[in-house]
């Protein structure tokens, strides 16, 4: 079946995840990068309104990235959407470089705030929220959490407020791999009943395949509830790459030169 | 707001937290930017008034010290101007990362205030005191610290911080009925000391509320005939370099007072400053101990501890002679 342009921006999104963890020669976050992908890459794609030739405008809608890790991902899809140019990309990793490991505010690169410490990013957003009703600007505000970062208690805080003060104008997107850092989340802090837990915190919730496109612009389509939303992606980790997906050890790590290719190949080869 | 000799009696009767609300009050009035915020503790805040008159100006987050640092640092993005206040701790160490990451790293236009630091809360004990504050707070890079001495200074440090454009923390200490020190209207600024008086022998350098106790003690040095300058040093961070030099070479010894540990505070500050020269004075450094404290009543713990005017000048002359 022919691809359609959404899921071939996200097969590009994830070589380039695979070219810029490997050009960097480093461990890298590989496994929640490709778990976010198709999430990230709709959000950007069919939903988010920006413009990359004034990345401040105000009438912007604005993203952050809570789940600060997954840069590689953040960072191939502001590539694909024009924020990022080859040659600033092919600094990722790289000494003194501006693409760093987590993200590094930077409006020029479309990035708002600087990240890495996990449940600090939802709290961020609530801010953001707040402020755009304060000011009766209509521009939306979406932040990407992960399951794993969902232990920390901030993000609780985030989400009782959140829904205390009715924003609608915030959507969290939660990238559900069911996997953290130490392994099986099941064997950590239970990632199911996600769906219940936030809405018993107030929010309006929705669960989708995190690896199907069409599932997720419905999604974001979905009329608000005068409430906080959350769309739940159920993802696998290491999505696309069969060597990766569901190991935990491509949490962080780095590809031999083989593992490159055969990575590459599976996703049809070269960008 | 001006500062009269009335106004100054006043706020002093009604305290530092009351004085931060009245404040509060004024530029909420005067700037359409600034809010208050805190995690439930608005009426503790001294905000009441604010909180009645202009609802919409306040937020009350909760009791949730992380997600109100994370919620001040999204408005402070957006052009607004937070100001969340928390018992010292709090509002500082509860919520340490958040500071770091949205004050620190980011530089956010975020101002935050410390109630009742030191050991102001007195009975409430330890939980609730502020003995490491200074120091975590002037180990983030490009913060500000303010420690007024009086509740008109601390007039002037909350609407210097609103004016001012980056991260500003404000630690309050001192109690209803605090001594008023500046009773007119004098020219205050960030960073800049204020030498309240001048000698030769002994240079004390103070801030919050051991600059009054300070000059107590340089009262009673001068009737010993050891003459002392005395500097309130409102601005912990950025240090005021070039006022803790002069005094360092015009004098015998150097001394700091703070109502705070003697680790990482106003005396490790001047410490690090004045052992760069190539001929230091002698340093002592006055604040609490290393330690866990007991608790009681303000004026018990200050005297438990040793920072009454009368242990100053004890500490003063076994230095000197």
């Amino acid at each position: 079946m022919e691809k359609s342009y959404l899921e071939e921006t996200v097969v590009n999104v994830k070589k380039r995840i695979l070219y810029m963890s490997n050009a960097c020669g480093q461990r890298t976050h590989l496994g929640g990068s490709l778990s976010m992908a198709e999430l990230l890459t709709v959000l950007y794609k069919e939903v988010m309104h920006y413009d990359p030739k004034n990345p401040s405008w105000e009438g912007r809608d604005r993203f952050i990235l809570s789940k600060g890790h997954c840069v590689l991902a953040y960072y191939a899809v502001l590539a694909e959407c024009g924020f990022i140019g080859e040659k600033d990309l092919a600094t990722f990793q790289q000494d003194g470089t501006l693409l760093g490991a987590h993200p590094i505010m930077n409006m020029e690169f479309g990035i708002e705030s600087s990240n890495g410490s996990l449940g600090q990013g939802i709290s961020m957003a609530v801010g953001l929220a707040k402020a755009a009703k304060i000011k009766r600007e209509s521009h939306r505000i979406y932040v990407l959490i992960g399951n794993g970062e969902s232990n920390e208690g901030a993000v609780w805080e985030a989400a009782m407020l959140a829904a205390q003060w009715k924003l609608d104008n915030l959507t969290v997107i939660m990238d559900n791999n069911h996997m953290q850092s130490d392994g099986d989340s099941q064997n950590i802090i239970s990632s199911n009943e996600m769906q219940e837990k936030w809405k018993s915190f107030g929010f309006q919730t929705v669960e989708v395949d995190g690896h199907n496109v069409g599932a997720i612009c419905d999604a974001f389509r979905i009329d608000p509830q005068e409430k906080p939303k959350i769309i739940i992606g159920n993802t696998v980790k290491g999505h696309g790459i069969s060597f990766m997906e569901n190991n935990n050890e491509w949490h962080h790590n780095r590809m031999t030169d083989k593992l490159y290719a055969e990575a590459l190949k599976e996703l049809g080869g070269e960008l | 707001m001006e500062i009269t000799s009335k106004n100054a009696r006043q706020w002093s009767r009604f305290g530092p937290r009351a004085t931060y609300g009245m404040t509060m009050y004024d530029l909420v009035e005067k700037d359409e930017r600034i809010y208050a915020l805190s995690a439930d503790l608005g009426g503790s805040s001294g905000l009441n008034r604010l909180m009645n008159a202009h609802p919409d100006r306040y937020m009350n987050v909760g009791i949730a010290e992380q997600n109100l640092i994370g919620v001040s640092a999204g408005l402070a993005k957006e052009g607004l101007v937070p100001f969340a206040s928390s018992f010292a701790p709090f509002i500082t160490l509860r919520c340490a990362d958040q500071v770091r990451m949205n004050m620190g790293y980011m530089h956010l236009n975020i101002k935050t205030v410390g109630l009742g630091s030191g050991v102001s809360m007195g009975g409430l004990g330890n939980s609730h005191y502020g003995l490491e504050d200074i120091a975590f707070m002037r180990s983030i890079p490009g913060m500000t610290v303010l420690c007024p001495a009086d509740c008109s200074e601390l007039v002037k440090a909350v609407e210097a911080a609103a004016q001012y454009e980056g991260p500003v923390y404000i630690r309050l200490t001192g109690e209803p009925g605090m001594p008023v020190i500046y009773d007119t209207e004098y020219d205050y600024e960030i960073g800049e000391a204020i030498t309240l008086c001048e000698g030769g022998d002994v240079a004390i350098i103070a801030t919050g509320s051991m600059v009054y106790t300070s000059l107590k003690a340089s009262e009673l040095l001068e009737a010993d005939g050891i003459s002392c300058s005395v500097v309130d040093m409102h601005t912990v961070k950025p240090l005021d370099t070039d006022t803790v030099k002069k005094l360092a070479v015009a004098s015998k010894l150097v001394v700091t007072v703070e109502e705070h540990s003697i680790v990482g505070g106003l005396g490790s500050a001047v410490a690090q400053e004045i052992s760069a020269m190539d001929s230091p004075p002698r340093l002592l450094t006055i604040g609490l101990p290393d330690s866990y404290l007991s608790s009681g009543s303000y004026q018990y713990m200050l005297k438990r501890y040793g920072l009454t005017a009368e242990d100053i000048v004890k500490k003063v002359i076994s230095q000197l002679f």
